[in-house]
């Protein structure tokens, strides 16, 4: 027989922070290449803008006034296809296993899966601005921070929900149709006070204390989700 | 403490139970063939030693520790039966990463030392998607054996190989297991799996049929074993 | 043992809706300002704390499937649910049809009822994805989840909806708070026949689900090997 095995070495301190790194940048890289997701998405959301302008006409001063929240809706429904692309681009030869079965808590592959998804739909959000600008004859630049905030913590909100639901549904043959079913419904809290904030910051109006209140709800939503997420994440991809 | 210890595995389907209390180990530096026909649960067993599912009752440890831990895992090298790289990465960026996911100290140096162990070395930077089908195989065993697992587990690692994939993971697995490592298979009975094996264990429709060393005799004719002790007489099991 | 219990509870339930139907129809007198339809109050609101009982009862259900790996667990969560769903269409209903007689209009943008409208489409997709899922052990492990985050989102919805609605003051279907003490021992007097239609439902739902599952696994028993 053979000599015994030599004791397996001493496993190296594996980083959560390293791991999610690397499958963020991993995600980012494979994207940048193919730009299949981004382009999708690019030219969804600008058909979906040129469409409400259809819907609702586009000189009206009550267009302006509601185009705020108009934005989410093309932020949403062009996020999804980001989002679907998360887990989807590991079915194909088996790297989802190859994934799982490495020394990676569930926890940091989520992580740097949301982490790719905030960037590519916060990319994408941020090319739609000056384009909704123009469109809606609005001002992003004016309360930019400010707007900027609002934009970061209600994409981090699709984003967390959006990546676990990309999970859920990997292996489902309708996936494409229930990731967004099942994601927009409970993203409505969400929205509704992203696009309470958007729409005042991107008339001008001044921030008011009243709108304190949908800040602290984007804020306990995101909180709520993600923790939620890291924690059922493990559930979701081991059978 | 071995490599792999089994112990009263179920596996369910709601239901029903498509492993039925398997309980075997593997010794130190042995290479267990895993024999069965399709459907019996030899893709199902192999995925839970990987850490890709969890038994229904029962426990599994590799190395003395739960087959889902996060530092066993780290002694696991799986190849399944998609090649489990990324289409638009490169080789050595697909090794790269595997290298860094498993804390490798020096990722670069080891995806460059298995990129010239399989020949791969002139296209490092090609894209997979651009390989043949004989260079992605070896490069998805390069990834299986990257971070020096102890324990291989591979799933019917030798159908649709070409000649010299087959010639190079049977050089690669002989020299692990010399170095002691152990290595589990699964395979339909196929000559080359044989050869390497030093046990055998047969699944028949779920349930542990026979486990033992493999003989020359299953060697000769691999059908031996499924008369032996395959599926019993009666439809119901 | 099941079927007992079942037929029990259904004629203990009939009963009692019976009686208080009969109360509510025939003694109780018309409200100040709304009038007869006011009377819908009494399902409206106890079949809306009916779903959300239920709601809930799934989510811990589901939390105990997914720690203790028991499908009765899986089938009751499931049962709960599609129950509840029902309960809800009872409340977003009657709410309608109360908007109706009193405002003139069927959908009033009500904060509760638009709540429920979006806890409804919620588990209306948990429904949708356990049908999608074939093999009933991954069926039981993700629909636990959804049902963990569907319940985890109904407070921060109530919440929401409510701030949202209240910048935009609009009829109330009823204001809640000025009813009289009696009309409260009402509403939890009907509470009790309706909580038990649940409860029966949800069991008959249960059994459904139970016997799906056996009849799934002898299926591939057979086609297996």
């Amino acid at each position: 027989m053979n000599p015994p095995a030599a004791p397996p070495a001493k496993p190296p301190r594996l980083s959560f922070f390293r791991q999610a790194a690397t499958v963020a940048w991993k995600d980012l890289r494979s994207e940048l290449r193919t730009k299949e997701a981004l382009n999708a998405s690019f030219a969804f959301a600008l058909v979906i803008l040129l469409l409400f302008s259809i819907a609702f006409e586009p000189t009206q001063d009550e267009t302006r006034q509601i185009s705020g929240g108009l934005l989410w809706l093309v932020f949403a429904f062009a996020g999804a296809l980001i989002l679907n692309r998360s887990f989807a681009r590991e079915l194909a030869n088996d790297c989802l296993d190859a994934l799982i079965a490495a020394p990676m808590s569930g926890a940091a592959l989520f992580l740097g899966k949301a982490l790719a998804n905030f960037v590519l739909l916060s990319a994408v959000e941020f090319v739609c601005l000056p384009v909704f600008g123009v469109l809606y004859n609005v001002s992003w630049t004016h309360q930019f921070w400010p707007l900027a905030g609002v934009i970061a913590l209600g994409t981090w909100g699709l984003t967390v929900v959006g990546t676990v639901f990309s999970a859920l549904t990997v292996n489902l043959r309708l996936r494409e149709l229930m990731l967004p079913m099942l994601v927009y419904p409970i993203l409505i809290p969400c929205l509704l006070a992203a696009m309470q904030l958007t729409a005042p910051l991107v008339m001008g109006d001044p921030y008011t204390a009243e709108l304190s209140q949908w800040v602290r709800l984007l804020v306990a939503f995101d909180v709520i989700f993600s923790a939620l997420a890291l924690a059922l994440i493990e559930t979701v991809m081991v059978r | 403490m071995k490599p792999v210890e089994i112990a009263g595995v179920w596996k369910f389907y709601g239901d029903f139970p498509a492993l039925r209390d398997i309980s075997f180990d593997v010794e130190p530096g042995a290479s267990m063939a895993l024999l069965g026909r399709n459907g019996a649960g030899k893709t199902t067993l192999l995925r839970m030693l990987a850490g890709l599912s969890r038994p229904g009752r029962g426990t599994i440890r590799i190395c003395g520790t739960d087959a889902r831990d996060r530092a066993t895992r780290h002694s696991i090298g799986i190849l399944g039966h998609g090649i489990s790289l990324y289409e638009e990465l490169s080789a050595l960026e697909n090794l790269r990463l595997f290298a860094r996911i498993y804390g490798l100290e020096n990722p670069d140096g080891a995806a460059s030392q298995w990129l010239e162990r399989t020949g791969l070395e002139k296209v490092r930077d090609g894209l997979v998607r651009e390989f043949s089908r004989g260079m992605r195989q070896r490069l998805a065993v390069a990834r299986a054996f990257l971070h020096s697992p102890s324990v291989l587990l591979l799933d019917e690692p030798f159908t649709a190989l070409d000649d010299r994939a087959i010639a190079l993971l049977q050089s690669l697995l002989r020299d692990a297991i010399a170095e002691g490592r152990t290595v589990v298979l699964s395979t339909h009975q196929l000559r080359e799996a044989l050869e390497l094996a030093t046990h055998v264990a047969l699944l028949v429709r779920g349930r542990l049929a026979y486990t033992g060393e493999r003989t020359g005799e299953m060697l000769e004719d691999t059908g031996w074993l499924y008369r032996q002790y395959g599926e019993p007489q009666s439809v119901t099991a | 043992m099941r079927d007992k219990t079942i037929m029990v509870l259904s004629w203990l339930a009939a009963v009692m809706l019976a009686g208080n139907l009969a109360i509510i129809l025939l003694v109780l007198p018309d409200e100040v300002s709304q009038g007869p339809i006011f009377r819908i109050i009494f399902f409206h609101v106890p079949v809306a704390w009916t779903a959300f009982v239920l709601f809930f009862a799934a989510m811990v259900s589901s939390v105990l499937f997914l720690v203790r790996k028991d499908f009765k667990y899986d089938s009751f969560a499931a049962a709960a649910t599609e129950v509840g769903l029902a309960f809800g269409a009872a409340n977003l209903l009657t709410g309608m049809i109360w908007g109706r007689i009193i405002w003139g209009i069927w959908w009033t943008w009500d904060a509760r009822l638009t709540s429920m409208l979006v806890g409804w489409i919620i588990y209306a997709g948990y429904v949708m994805l356990r049908r999608a899922i074939e093999e009933p052990t991954e069926r039981a492990r993700m629909s636990a989840v959804v049902s963990i985050l569907a319940f985890a989102d109904v407070p921060i919805i109530f919440w929401s909806i409510k701030w949202w609605r209240t910048q935009h003051p609009q009829p109330v279907v009823y204001g809640g708070g000025f009813l009289s003490p009696g009309y409260w021992y009402m509403l939890f007097l009907n509470w009790i026949p309706i909580l038990l239609l649940g409860v029966v439902l949800l069991l008959i739902r249960m059994r459904q689900e139970q016997t799906g599952r056996e009849i799934d696994a002898l299926r591939r028993e057979v086609h297996a090997f």
